[in-house]
């Protein structure tokens, strides 16, 4: 199985991911250039955290036009494996790949800090195999992660179990103490219908070495690679 | 490595990245007048900065030092063009040639002189090698930034500048430059008389207040000793995945070099209150106090950079701020061998209330770097478990001058800078080192703002535990808990290692005191209890917060 990190310009988790996925895991990774015209084989495409395009516009909205984006979309149409990570997460509510969008943080701050994270799908590869009791300690990074959709949108991400990771806080209660965003019922990552595009507004790949004492994140990783490789 | 020298005549001479604009005309200048209600016109003096565009040229220049194309580079900081083309020139004894038509602007018709001085923000100016000017195109190409030649490197130590077809300037690239032909001044400087009159303060003039658990309190909740937690969370502090202090709370920052066994300590301190009080003393506890970090969180210092902050150089005793301030750090940054490698200076920092010149506190802020030899051994500031012992390294005083606790609570502003002995403080120091490679201690944490107390609370809250201790009957309780003398770190130790950590510390010569044990999660002081560490963690957490909200 090899990995695609895609840099655009503004990208500044793409290292980090190769880093994670390379180096601490020894996974094949091609880095993907946000110029690039095919995928180079990857199969799985990562669309890392930073301030694509400065976030000018709307986090996420000039990235989605970038001339790489048209292959992820068609890799993902095709049922490829798309995982977007935080300003990856806002790229891919901008293409369309993923519904809802993410709005300004309710204090209109940007917000740095470890979150815990429930995972909650049953049915995405992502999160379906881990443990529905444990609170993931994955940090945030972001002005923009407030999930939002409207309620159709909503219902029907909970009816089609899209929801994969909502806030808690340390015992796993979901609370609106645990919620730093103000994301609508504590949403912190969905996917799509077919469960194949993912997206999450926490850093995993931050929380992967364990010279940073925390590898929660590399738990997420490992068992989502365990069942598609 | 790639150095600010131009060379080899001939070479290309390229500017790279932002176009130049009308932004940012005299800015070094501007940041040097004080700030007034007629501020406002001289806003084309502001530089207009976009860190998107220096992400950009950020990660192109670090492509471009993989190359071997480059000769030399320098940033453009204060004046601009100017500026950089003479520095990089008199580094190597060099001229240059420039043409300043070919320099890509944001505007039409900008005028010689403004392109010479425009500080607009994300440009580099690069001395290529000759016949490699394509590699550097390429990249430059790739990241869409701008990538203009604009001159050449001569021989005769002149930088001439054309423009629209006539000379425009024409100087001795040394004349410009500190250690060349640039003016020194010897400036005049007296003491204060505040300075003499501090010095009379004596502790006995302040009354110990009957209840200090109430004293605690609003330490804990002060601005200037409450967490900073506001503040930082609204900055990334773990993106490059490589903040190893996130998940371990350490004195100073630490940063994991990937696939070595070492990491980089970082720190920065400054108490102003301090400085004003007594230049000299002032600004060698910052970079002492700096080091205590590093040598707390397990590292070695290596160097410091700084950030000098004082009022009107004009103003005799203002500049005498300075002149102590720089007397204090050399001595402290010769004691722990620091060079110091770089920095800026700001002066000026002041208000005019009323025609009278009000100049801010002087801020000599020393920002120190150091190394962790070894991953394994970095010490974490949080106490471990329930039944350490809890020792102080380094030695009490009756001492409360210049703390928070007399400065804040009773309003006392008239106090000489904290006890502080440079000779007491390295040897300290080199103690602390000692027990952390010894693996004698299993938390270490430095007295600082706010005194003992403040020390031993920040140790509790991590793991919401507590402690138990007995202050010294030779001094007073209030300088015991809340004196902020200098030459103090609080640390740990286990039950079994307790004789060993003894036996190291009497050959020290160090002097030290058992203070208590740490507890489940009660904070008491000679059986007074001063309430629960989870109390007093969700007190200090939100205490900055709560200020910022309300204004």
């Amino acid at each position: 199985m090899k990995f695609g990190v895609i840099t655009f310009p503004g990208s500044n988790c793409d290292k980090d991911m190769v880093y994670v996925l390379r180096d601490i895991m020894n996974l094949e990774v091609e880095e993907l250039w946000h110029k690039d015209q095919n995928l180079k084989g990857a199969d799985v495409i990562v669309l890392p955290g930073g301030f694509s395009y400065g976030d000018y516009l709307r986090s996420g909205a000039i990235a989605n036009f970038s001339p790489v984006m048209k292959e992820v979309i068609t890799h993902a149409n095709n049922g490829g494996y798309v995982l977007g990570i935080c300003n990856g997460f806002q790229i891919l509510c901008e293409s369309g790949l993923l519904e809802g969008t993410l709005l300004h943080n309710n204090n209109q701050k940007f917000i740095c800090k470890n979150t815990y994270l429930k995972p909650i799908s049953k049915t995405a590869p992502l999160t379906k195999d881990l443990d529905s009791e444990k609170a993931y300690k994955i940090p945030i990074a972001h002005g923009e992660g407030r999930f939002f959709a409207n309620e159709q949108t909503l219902k029907s991400l909970e009816e089609n179990d899209q929801i994969l990771f909502q806030y808690c806080d340390e015992s796993g209660a979901i609370t609106t103490e645990a919620n730093p965003n103000g994301a609508l019922k504590n949403i912190a990552g969905i996917c799509n219908k077919n469960k194949n595009v993912f997206g999450m507004m926490p850093h995993p790949e931050r929380a992967a070495d364990k010279e940073l004492r925390n590898e929660d994140g590399k738990i997420i990783f490992e068992t989502w690679f365990n069942l598609i490789k | 490595m790639i150095s600010a020298t131009a060379s080899g005549v001939g070479n290309p001479v390229f500017i790279v990245g932002s176009s130049t604009g009308k932004d940012g005309i005299h800015g070094a200048a501007f940041a040097s007048k004080d700030i007034t209600e007629d501020s406002m016109d001289d806003l084309p003096a502001v530089q207009v900065g976009d860190p998107f565009q220096e992400k950009l040229l950020l990660e192109a220049t670090l492509e471009l030092a993989k190359t071997d194309a480059v000769v030399g580079m320098q940033d453009m900081g204060a004046a601009g063009i100017t500026c950089s083309t003479c520095e990089m020139s008199a580094a190597g004894k060099v001229g240059m040639k420039i043409d300043l038509d070919k320099v890509p602007t944001r505007q039409k018709g900008m005028k010689d002189w403004e392109i010479l001085l425009s500080e607009s923000q994300e440009r580099m100016l690069v001395v290529v090698e000759k016949g490699k000017e394509a590699i550097v195109q390429a990249i430059f190409d790739k990241w869409d930034l701008n990538c203009a030649e604009i001159g050449s490197v001569t021989d005769d130590g002149m930088v001439e500048f054309s423009y629209e077809g006539r000379i425009a300037a024409c100087v001795n690239a040394d004349s410009l430059v500190l250690g060349g032909g640039a003016p020194i001044y010897e400036r005049e400087y007296k003491a204060p008389a505040y300075y003499e009159a501090y010095k009379k303060f004596s502790i006995d003039s302040v009354k110990e207040p009957e209840s200090l658990v109430e004293v605690a309190d609003f330490l804990l909740s002060h601005p200037n000793i409450a967490s900073k937690k506001w503040i930082y969370e609204q900055y990334d502090s773990m993106v490059g995945a490589g903040t190893m202090s996130t998940n371990k709370p350490t004195d100073a920052g630490i940063v994991n070099v990937k696939g070595t066994d070492k990491a980089l300590a970082m720190t920065v301190d400054c108490n102003s209150r301090y400085v004003n009080a007594d230049p000299e003393v002032g600004c060698a506890i910052a970079v002492s106090e700096a080091a205590r970090n590093i040598a707390c969180s397990g590292g070695h210092p290596s160097a410091i950079t700084n950030c000098l902050n004082f009022g009107n150089p004009y103003n005799p005793e203002s500049y005498w701020q300075f002149v102590g301030s720089i007397k204090g750090m050399s001595a402290a940054c010769e004691k722990f061998n620091t060079p110091v490698t770089g920095g800026n200076v700001s002066f000026y920092n002041q208000s005019v209330i009323d025609g009278i010149e009000v100049p801010v506190f002087p801020t000599p802020t020393i920002g120190m770097l150091g190394i962790v030899e070894d991953k394994d051994r970095i010490m974490s500031l949080d106490f471990k478990q329930k039944g350490d012992l809890i020792f102080q390294i380094g030695k009490t005083v009756n001492d409360i001058a210049s703390s928070e606790y007399l400065y804040s609570y009773h309003n006392v502003k008239a106090s000489p800078a904290p006890y502080f002995n440079l000779e007491e403080e390295f040897a300290m120091q080199q103690t602390v080192k000692g027990l952390i490679e010894n693996k004698l201690v299993n938390a270490a944490h430095d007295c600082a703002d706010g005194g003992l107390f403040v020390t031993l609370a920040e140790m509790s809250m991590p793991n919401e535990l507590g402690f138990d201790i007995v202050t010294d009957s030779e001094v007073r309780e209030d300088a015991f808990l809340f004196g902020e003398a200098q030459g103090r770190v609080v640390v740990t130790v286990e039950n079994e290692t307790e004789e060993d950590f003894l036996d190291f510390m009497i050959a020290s010569n160090v002097p030290f005191t058992l203070l208590g044990h740490v507890t489940q999660g009660k904070m008491n002081v000679d059986e007074v209890n001063y309430g629960f560490s989870s109390e007093a963690k969700k007190q200090f957490d939100s205490a900055l917060g709560n200020i910022m909200n309300k204004n």
